[in-house]
Parts: structure tokens; C-alpha cells; sequence
């Protein structure tokens, strides 16, 4: 089917077999989106908000989809749209607090607490925007360099450098032992966090 | 002027293949734990608002193109 710019603006799609497609599949990515706006905002609440609202968008806009092409790419897109253009407006969770930080950085310690991902995710937060969120997409998200170059709108060589970046710093970082904190030595987080991966991938393995 | 060794190298790394095998198997761990951290979010049930927000938009999809 194909447009002509001549024509009336089409009235709204009536209910179709492709509404039903679209929405199987839209369905399936919510955990996705769930956890890419999870990664961008770093609060759950905030994040489900943009999870939804980005759901919606790519509902409405169902119409400019063309089936079969990447849309777990395409809803990601949305939604990052969404953040930004949200934070232009202004709630964005001021800059990491830095004492929420440190008190889940103490906790840390305890080698029977329950999974210690925080060390990362206060790592992550030290990052450029950007620099975060192509390495998630990437790193995290399974996407492909270009893919995640689509998604973020720029150069697929300026994904790859951001990764890069990012990688560096995050490993600069959880070595530096900047959260070395009332006699902790430094460089706990970078061990708890091979001890967690160690366990993590010998999990996998069973 | 005399240059001080320690002022380029402050921190000397493990030089050669050990250290970049130590290098590569952090970032490994990095990346294990980066996917882990994304994937644990991935696995949650669906909270059944998302689901509720879909219906609803079908419904109002419904009314508009059923004539």
C-alpha cells in the first residue's frame, strides 16, 4: 500500500490483524523497555512512568511501523526520545545522591548480602549520559553497534567510542576505590564485583 | 632538570600479557554483571498496569474505527 501525499490525512486505523501482531509484540518487549528506562532514569517508579509512557508512544504511532524491521530497536527509540525530551522539561532525579551511594556501598561488604550490583550501578552513574547509555545498549541491551548508533542518532563510530570510553572509565573507576569509606580499602567494589561475576557465570553454567 | 621517573609512572600497571589479561577478565566481570543487572529487571513479571494501559488503548481503538 502505498501513501499519496495528495490524499486527506488517513482517519484512524480501524482495529486489525496487524494492531494484534503489533501489540503481541510490542507486549513482548515491555521487560525490555522496563529495563532500559530502569538504566536511564535509576529509579524504578520513574522509570515504569517512562516505560509506559514510551509504550503508548509506540502504540500511537503503530501506524508509521513497518512490520517485520527491528522493533525492539524502533520502542527504544521512543522511549529514549521520551526521556530526553521529559528531562528538557525538567524532572530528572538531581545527580546521583552521592549519600544513598555510599550507605548502599557499605552494605556492600557483606559477602552473604543478596546480589551486590549496586557498586556498578553507582559506577554507571558516574558516567557521561551518553557514554552510559551506549554501553547498556550495547553491553546490556544485545544490541549491535549500529543498531545502538540508530537508536542514540548518531555515528555508529561514535557508539563504538563511547563503549569504549565507558568501559575505561567504569574499570577506572571500580578500581580507584573512590568509595573506599570509614578504613574499607580500596578496590573492594572491582573484587566483589569479579567475586559476583565468578558466581554469576558459574550459575549459568549448571 | 632532573625527571622523575615517578612522575609519568605513578602507578606502575602489570606490565605485558599478564596485565592485559587481568584487564580483559575485569572487563569481562564488568560486562557479566552489566547484562545481569539488565536482565534481572527483564525477568520481572510484567506489572499489570502496562498491561491494563493496552487494553484500554485497544478498547478506545475500537470505538474510533468500528463504524
Amino acid at each position: 500500500m502505498s501513501v499519496s501525499s495528495s490524499r486527506p490525512p488517513a482517519p484512524p486505523k480501524p482495529p486489525s490483524a496487524d494492531d494484534a501482531g503489533f501489540k503481541r509484540e510490542l507486549v513482548t518487549l515491555i521487560p525490555h523497555l522496563r529495563a532500559f528506562a530502569r538504566t536511564l532514569t535509576g529509579d524504578p517508579t520513574a522509570a515504569d512512568d517512562l516505560a509506559q509512557d514510551a509504550m503508548m508512544k509506540a502504540w500511537d504511532a503503530r501506524a508509521s511501523y513497518q512490520m517485520g524491521t527491528n522493533m525492539k530497536a524502533w520502542t527504544f527509540m521512543i522511549l529514549r526520545n521520551q526521556f530526553y525530551s521529559e528531562k528538557r522539561r525538567s524532572w530528572r532525579q538531581s545527580q546521583l545522591d552521592q549519600e544513598a551511594a555510599e550507605r548502599t556501598l557499605v552494605a556492600v561488604d557483606d559477602p552473604e548480602a543478596p546480589v551486590a550490583l549496586d557498586e556498578l550501578r553507582m559506577a554507571l552513574n558516574t558516567l557521561p549520559e551518553e557514554q552510559r547509555e551506549a554501553l547498556i545498549l550495547v553491553g546490556a541491551g544485545g544490541f549491535a553497534y549500529e543498531e545502538a548508533a540508530e537508536i542514540c542518532n548518531c555515528a555508529v563510530g561514535t557508539v563504538k567510542s563511547r563503549v569504549s570510553r565507558a568501559r575505561r572509565a567504569l574499570l577506572a573507576t571500580l578500581e580507584r576505590g573512590g568509595y573506599a569509606r570509614d578504613g574499607k580499602a580500596a578496590g573492594d567494589a572491582m573484587r566483589s564485583i569479579l567475586a559476583d561475576a565468578d558466581r554469576l557465570s558459574g550459575a549459568r553454567q549448571v | 632538570m632532573i625527571d622523575t621517573p615517578d612522575s609519568s609512572r605513578r602507578k606502575p600497571a602489570p606490565t605485558g600479557e599478564a596485565g592485559l589479561e587481568e584487564a580483559r577478565l575485569r572487563q569481562q566481570a564488568i560486562g557479566v554483571k552489566l547484562r545481569h543487572m539488565f536482565d534481572e529487571v527483564v525477568n520481572e513479571p510484567i506489572p499489570d498496569e502496562f498491561l491494563a494501559i493496552l487494553r484500554r488503548a485497544d478498547d478506545k481503538a475500537g470505538e474510533k474505527g468500528g463504524e
